[in-house]
Parts: structure tokens; C-alpha cells; sequence
């Protein structure tokens, strides 16, 4: 068990999804940065649905009620148990009674905690991602306990286990295709499209980031169709949202592009003030 | 009937089809009956359909061209593959002011009174287009066109679980307190969205409703029945 002492601004038990349930309404959610959500799991040596606790621009503090093994990836935001500094990206051992908790934000916006045997909280539909209405919270709060199982036999880790972020916090191109209404266009939107730079709005969460810049619009909303995480829409008004993990599973604004896998992780570690440029890819 | 139909590929691994821009019902009905052929043939990651496309998520898209060629096919057999049971759900609606907050700007605005609106929201049969915009909302086609009426400019920031609305040209229920911009006319006690159940909603795509007028206190005595798992929405089969 953990005993959540405090939640940070917006923590949450997430793990790889919810899928078969979209034509329901209910959005596929999961990690916002599948590669660190992923990447903590497998040092940890655990199946890749384990759920993890995705934390948001400043961190919990949590107490462990049991031995056990923990490892952080995504955002530093310089973790530490009880008064010692940890790395990140590497396996830690943690026992009972003792602190982890988080302090200055290094880089990037979302960090990955990973305990060993992942967070046990209940699978509703056939995931543990939290997103309201389908889980009754829609993120952690104090007082909340989480169960985990505990470990207290030594494990073999793999040392110096090998990844590579690949610019993963720094770069600014966000790679996208041409998404089903790019051809209605002009010349000069798509001039501006690809080469402007963009600016993350506040507005930006699990569901959608949208974009400070306008792009001015006179295409007009389509019938109600199907959007995917990561697609990028253009409002009547020239607004521009990126579409994330919570998202609807429809739309009726024009879908322009539609990022790939890895910018769509890339962008979730990105925050509001922060600058983006797109980049077409072909298929 | 056969429709000409676009292939868009769309992001990493799905593929958009596109049926002609229209809301019809024969459009509808043929996106289905080519979804049960697609989940009776096809190994996808996911599949979900709206008013006029189907948007179809593979484990990878390596093929994209090969893939495409078998779909095509497969639309030309696509009756085949045996579609479920469509029904017709009657969705109890309490009208009363404590409720209706908006009927009493719609009597005046619209220049009917508001047994009137009632009686026209309760004569047609509501065909489900799709369901999105937040779990289990049901996207509705074939409001009466004497009482479509504008959403409102400013969104409440709550409006109730339950709250029967009218914006523009569509009618719907709200299935969790949210944020909203329509205009409420009633409340209907039933769960639209239980994630507890699968699947966490009982109307689907295809199916159709009709609403029907209650009082207070059956509004009251069906939530309590809801509460004790004694109330059954009633439903009839329809071709």
C-alpha cells in the first residue's frame, strides 16, 4: 500500500488503455507519453499494461507502507526518498515507511512512476487509466491509499538497461501527416502551417492542447466524423487542437493533420509557453 | 445497395472510409452492415463509425494497398455478415418547470405552448447516429423541424445528469453532469452510461428512441427502481 500524502497539481493511474470501447463514447486514455510510460515498466521488468503513475508538472509525495522496487522515467523532476536524490531511469529500492517525493522541474512535463508489479487499483472496462466518467476520480488526491503488491526478495535487474529519448524533450518538430481535410487548404494556410511556429496555449491537458497562433479559416465543419489521438483540428474561428489521449472519439471540426505516434509523445512533455513547428511526413 | 466510397489513409496504422456527405438513414445501415462484415473478416485493433464514415485501426498498416483491395471486395459481399437486432427504446422524460428550466424561453420564442412542444418532441422516432462527444451521448437525427431552436451563446457550466436539451436542429441527453449549451426542456431518470456493465451502454448505433412523458413522482419511483436494479427501459424489435 501507499498513503498519498499529497497529489501534486494533476497525478494519475494510467496504463497502456481502454480499447472496444470507443463506440461508446469512451476515449482509449492511457499514458499521454507511451514511450516513458513504457520505458519505466521494462526496466522494472514489468508487462507493459502495468499501471503507472503519470504525474503532472510538480509531484506527490507518497508514503510506502511495504518494501518494494521503483523506477521513474519522463520528466526530472528530481525525485528523492526521504532526504537522498534518486536517478532517473534506473531501478531503486524503496522500503517501508520512507518517502518519495518530487521537487524543481529539470525538463519535460510528465514524469513515470513505475513501482514493481505496477499500481493494483481496479481495472474498469478493462483498463486502470482514470479518466471521469468511466473510473469515479478523475485523478489522485490526498488521503487516497494505493495498493501494491510488495517485494522483498532481491531481484536481477538489467544494469545499464539500454534506451535512447532521441531528443525527446528538446525537439521542436512535431512530424504529422496530411490528415482527411487537408486537401481543402489554401496555398497560403499550408505556407503558414509549415512554417510558422507554434505556441502551446494554457489550454492544454490529457484531452487536447491547443495552440495560441490562429490560422485563419473559411473551411467549413464537416458532418460529425471520427478523430484519432493526435489529430490536429482547424475551428471556424482558426484555432488549432491537437487532439491527446483523453480525446473525444468524434468531431465536426476539419481534421488537418494527424501526428505520429512518437510527436504526439513528444509533445505531451511540452507545457504552455512552450514552441512547436510542424513538419509534413508522407505515408 | 452499394455506395461509392473514398479509402483515406489516416495516420500510422488506420484507414477512413467515406460514404456520400449526407445524414440518411439507407447511409447509416450500410456503414453497419459493412462494420459486422470488416469484425467478422478482418483482424483491427478498432472500429467505430459516425454519420457518414468508418474508421478502421490495424495492428500495423504495412500492406496499405493490399488491404484497401481486400475492403473493397469485401463491400461487395459485405450482406453476408449477419448484423445484430436493431431495437426501439422508450426513454421516460419528465417535462415539469423544475426540470424544463429553458421550455418556458421556447414557448415564447417558438410561439407554441409547451404541451405543444412536448407532444411534437414525443411524436417522432429518433434514429442513433453515433455515440461520442462524451460516453454514451446518442447522437439523435429527426427532430421536427418546428421546434429546432438555437444553442444557447454562453454554455452552462453544469448541466444535469439526466437533462433532456434541444440545440439547433439535434435533441439529446446529457448522460453525466457536464458543461452544455443547449436548451433543457426535461430530465429523464435512466442511465445512459454504466461503466460497470458491458457494454456500459445498452442503445447502440442503428437503434432507435422515443421519448414519452412522465410525472414527478414517476420520475422519482423510476430512479429509486434504478437504484434497486427493478427498472427495465422498455424496448420493441424494428426492421
Amino acid at each position: 500500500m501507499i498513503d498519498v500524502i499529497s497529489s501534486g497539481l494533476f497525478s494519475t493511474i494510467q496504463d497502456l488503455g481502454r480499447y472496444n470501447y470507443e463506440c461508446f463514447g469512451v476515449p482509449r486514455s492511457g499514458n499521454m507519453d507511451k514511450f516513458s510510460g513504457l520505458l519505466c515498466n521494462r526496466i522494472l521488468k514489468n508487462k507493459d499494461n502495468c499501471g503507472v503513475m503519470e504525474i503532472t508538472m510538480t509531484g506527490p509525495k507518497l508514503k510506502f507502507r511495504i518494501n518494494t522496487y521503483i523506477c521513474i522515467s519522463g520528466a526530472d523532476m528530481s525525485p528523492k526518498i526521504n532526504e537522498n536524490h534518486i536517478k532517473m531511469d534506473s531501478v531503486h529500492k524503496i522500503k517501508k515507511g520512507e518517502i518519495l517525493s518530487f521537487g524543481k522541474l529539470n525538463f519535460g512535463y510528465r514524469s513515470y512512476l513505475a513501482v514493481k508489479g505496477g499500481f493494483l487499483t481496479k481495472k474498469i472496462l478493462d483498463s486502470r487509466s482514470m479518466f471521469y466518467p468511466v473510473t469515479n476520480e478523475q485523478k489522485i488526491k490526498k488521503g487516497d491509499e494505493i495498493y501494491i503488491n510488495s517485494f522483498n526478495e532481491d531481484e536481477n535487474f538489467i544494469q545499464n538497461f539500454s534506451y535512447n529519448y532521441n531528443n525527446h524533450f528538446e525537439q521542436k518538430i512535431i512530424y504529422a501527416y496530411k490528415g482527411p481535410e487537408y486537401c481543402k487548404l489554401s496555398q497560403e494556410q499550408i505556407k503558414l502551417l509549415t512554417s510558422m511556429e507554434f505556441t502551446i496555449s494554457n489550454s492544454n491537458n490529457r484531452m487536447a492542447y491547443q495552440l495560441n497562433e490562429l490560422l485563419k479559416n473559411n473551411i467549413k465543419p464537416i458532418i460529425t466524423s471520427l478523430v484519432l489521438t493526435g489529430t490536429v483540428q482547424l475551428t471556424p474561428s482558426g484555432k488549432l487542437i491537437i487532439l491527446m489521449r483523453d480525446n473525444q472519439t468524434c468531431g465536426g471540426y476539419p481534421r488537418i493533420l494527424q501526428l505520429n505516434e512518437e510527436s504526439v509523445n513528444r509533445l505531451s512533455q511540452k507545457h504552455s509557453g512552450k514552441k512547436i513547428k510542424f513538419q509534413i511526413i508522407d505515408y | 445497395m452499394n455506395f461509392s466510397l473514398k479509402y483515406l489513409r489516416f495516420g500510422e496504422n488506420s484507414i477512413l472510409i467515406e460514404w456520400p456527405e449526407a445524414i440518411q438513414k439507407k447511409i447509416l445501415m450500410d456503414i453497419i452492415q459493412f462494420k459486422c462484415s470488416i469484425e467478422k473478416n478482418h483482424n483491427v485493433e478498432s472500429l467505430k463509425s459516425s454519420y457518414n464514415s468508418l474508421l478502421i485501426e490495424f495492428k500495423d498498416l504495412k500492406n496499405f494497398n493490399k488491404k484497401i483491395e481486400n475492403l473493397r471486395k469485401l463491400y461487395f459481399d459485405k450482406k453476408s455478415a449477419e448484423i445484430p437486432n436493431f431495437y426501439r427504446w422508450t426513454i421516460p422524460v419528465c417535462y415539469e418547470e423544475e426540470f424544463g428550466i429553458d421550455l418556458k424561453r421556447l414557448e415564447k420564442k417558438l410561439e407554441l405552448k409547451k404541451d405543444q412542444i412536448i407532444s411534437i418532441h414525443n411524436s417522432s422516432n429518433y434514429i442513433v447516429y453515433n455515440i461520442g462527444f462524451v460516453p454514451g451521448f446518442l447522437y439523435l437525427g429527426g427532430l421536427n423541424k418546428k421546434i429546432h431552436f438555437p444553442r444557447k451563446e454562453s454554455p452552462l457550466q453544469n448541466v444535469l445528469k439526466g437533462s433532456v436539451g434541444i440545440g439547433g436542429s439535434q435533441t439529446g441527453i446529457y448522460p453525466q453532469n457536464s458543461p452544455g449549451g443547449w436548451n433543457i426542456i426535461g430530465n429523464s431518470p435512466i442511465n445512459l452510461f454504466d461503466p460497470n456493465n458491458k457494454p456500459p451502454c445498452i442503445i447502440k448505433s442503428g437503434d432507435q428512441v422515443c421519448f414519452e412523458r412522465i410525472s414527478l413522482e414517476e420520475h422519482s419511483k423510476i430512479k429509486i427502481d434504478i437504484e434497486l436494479n427493478k427498472f427495465k427501459l422498455k424496448k420493441i424489435k424494428y426492421d
